[in-house]
């Protein structure tokens, strides 16, 4: 992998910022280089695939790369619809519409916003552009939160696999739905609390006034693929390395203590990155795992994971992200135990 | 990174989606139902290039002097670029025998088994030979000639299993059912190989060591290599 990933990042850390910050007449020429790096890159990679196959050849290496792959090709037709919808909303939805839609009072906005994550059907690779999107477009920052957090876990697909997923426990779906609801409208009023909005930066990206609604519908698609994207692989390089890496037999040793049972799998919830869709399945699978221990799975997963928390970086900034992964993590889990003990 | 850069990347990137979807490539990492949704967002990817591309050249005079203004895309952004050599020119394939041994058996039981028909030789799929010889007790199973297929594993000792990977998204959530084979085994494996072995059922099992989980036996009489199926994982969860 060190071959493939290497060229990008150091040609990139040495020519890109020069071109980004400083744009001087004499650096026309430099300005040709993107596409020329891009393009030398590609013929390298071909030229030298040989090699860099033989490298990749151990069974390592090969799921690692299976795995990384399968993320991306899952989470990208989730992430363009996801970038789409939030394109729509920049461009052909007015403010005014959100101001209509949702509560003046922002506590009361902030349940209806987490609510309101029942309709956005996906996982949670395209709630974080949508949520970007609904800031951009003027919604308190608390409400967008709470629907950035519930969305991904409240919607019908999701609550249906898990149906399937626990055939023998439908108190598990009613349990997800509660849990998951209440973190995140508890997330959207702890922001409103002791939320600062210079911990959000601000909405980074170019204004589309004086274009044509053509021309801001696809920038806002080409900007949003083009960000989250690069989130999305360093999020799916994590998971397919723990998943590759990290040996089952940890897991058994854990499942014996009710406590860290809890906490095992709150961690791997946030590892693992699986797609909201899916989880259910493999919370399924954890047999060993008390019902508890598995709803925490279920509520920490589709709220903050490595891929989330790259993605949220990306959209929100590091200052915001490093603040509000802990805080969701810390409470989604708590949540969680409390559901677990009056409903399962 | 500038925007014809950021075009050939959203171009090849959503040609690679299509070329994925449009073979069988795509069912090596997520379920086929999948299909249409991964086709979509190649065409979105491909026509987003366009766009940026044709906007790029309509605009360029009068653009030129606030471009050097806009903010650029992050560094980030040419990650993007890993995907692009995995998918064209590595192709992983799809999960097979190093991710089985290292995940214990997700064998489960089922609810509203079919019954089987009452005699003649059998066509199972593993998943579902491992959960009657498991939960039902091979009811129905015995002195019957059993007909499945998987692929091989061999643990830390050199035994064989036959295993088939059950998935129900993607993947990073495919787990292993396995079934240990005892009897006229060939006496060379080679791990990742895909079997059809004919056989009869026994009562013999063993637990996973990774997570403890049952895994019956099959006593093999035939074994045959076959070609690897067109999805290489068991969906049946997905119905």
């Amino acid at each position: 992998m060190a071959v493939t990933k290497a060229p990008p990042r150091t040609r990139d850390t040495a020519e890109d910022p020069g071109e980004d910050r400083h744009p001087a007449p004499e650096q026309e020429a430099r300005r040709l280089n993107s596409p020329l790096v891009l393009t030398l890159l590609m013929v390298l990679v071909v030229l030298f695939q040989g090699p860099i196959r033989q490298a990749l050849g151990a069974p390592v290496m090969q799921s690692w790369m299976t795995v990384f792959v399968a993320v991306l090709v899952q989470a990208l037709p989730f992430l363009v619809l996801g970038v789409l919808l939030s394109a729509a909303i920049a461009v052909f939805v007015p403010p005014s519409f959100f101001a209509r839609a949702l509560p003046k009072n922002p506590v009361l906005a902030v349940p209806v916003a987490g609510a309101a994550g029942v309709v956005l059907p996906g996982c949670e690779c395209a709630s974080v552009p949508v949520a970007g999107a609904l800031v951009r477009r003027g919604v308190t920052p608390a409400a967008a939160l709470a629907f950035l957090l519930s969305a991904p876990a409240i919607n019908p697909i999701v609550l249906t696999a898990t149906a399937i997923a626990f055939p023998r426990n439908p108190e598990m779906v009613v349990a997800r739905l509660v849990a998951s609801l209440l973190v995140a409208c508890a997330m959207g009023w702890l922001w409103l609390r002791i939320g600062r909005t210079d911990l959000m930066k601000p909405p980074a990206r170019e204004s589309y006034e004086g274009q044509g609604k053509g021309a801001a519908f696809w920038g806002s698609v080409r900007h949003d693929v083009m960000h989250a994207g690069g989130f999305l692989v360093v999020g799916a390089m994590a998971a397919a390395t723990l998943k590759a890496v990290v040996p089952q037999t940890w897991l058994r040793a854990a499942a014996e203590n009710p406590v860290i049972a809890v906490l095992a799998l709150a961690a791997l919830a946030v590892v693992l990155s699986i797609c909201s869709e899916a989880d259910a399945f493999v919370a399924a699978s954890l047999t060993q795992f008390s019902l508890t221990a598995r709803l925490t799975f279920l509520v920490v997963g589709p709220m903050i994971d490595l891929k989330l928390f790259a993605m949220q970086t990306g959209t929100f900034g590091r200052a915001f992200a490093l603040r509000f992964a802990p805080a969701t993590l810390v409470l989604a889990i708590g949540v969680s135990v409390l559901t677990g003990a009056v409903l399962l | 990174m500038n925007r014809q850069a950021q075009s050939a990347i959203l171009f090849v990137l959503g040609a690679a989606l299509l070329h994925a979807g449009l073979t069988d490539l795509y069912l090596r990492y997520v379920k086929a139902g999948l299909r249409p949704l991964v086709l979509a967002a190649g065409v979105v990817l491909i026509a987003t290039a366009l766009a940026t591309a044709w906007y790029e050249w309509r605009n360029k005079p009068k653009e030129r002097e606030q471009k050097e203004h806009a903010h650029r895309e992050p560094l980030v952004s040419w990650l993007l670029v890993l995907p692009l050599f995995a998918l064209i020119l590595v192709a992983p394939p799809a999960l097979g025998s190093y991710s089985a041994m290292r995940t214990g058996t997700a064998l489960q039981q089922s609810y509203g088994v079919q019954k089987l028909p009452a005699s003649g030789p059998l066509r199972l799929s593993l998943a579902d030979y491992a959960g009657r010889a498991v939960y039902e007790h091979g009811e129905g199973l015995a002195g019957r000639q059993i007909t499945i297929t998987g692929f091989v594993a061999l643990d830390h000792s050199g035994a064989p299993y036959l295993v088939r990977m059950a998935l129900n998204c993607c993947a990073a959530d495919a787990q292993p059912v396995k079934i240990g084979l005892t009897g006229q085994i060939p006496p060379v494996l080679r791990p990742d190989s895909w079997l059809q072995v004919t056989g009869t059922y026994t009562a013999k099992r063993t637990k996973d060591t990774v997570n403890g989980g049952p895994i019956p036996y099959l006593e093999v009489t035939v074994a045959k290599p076959v070609a690897s199926p067109r999805d290489p994982y068991d969906e049946t969860w997905n119905n």
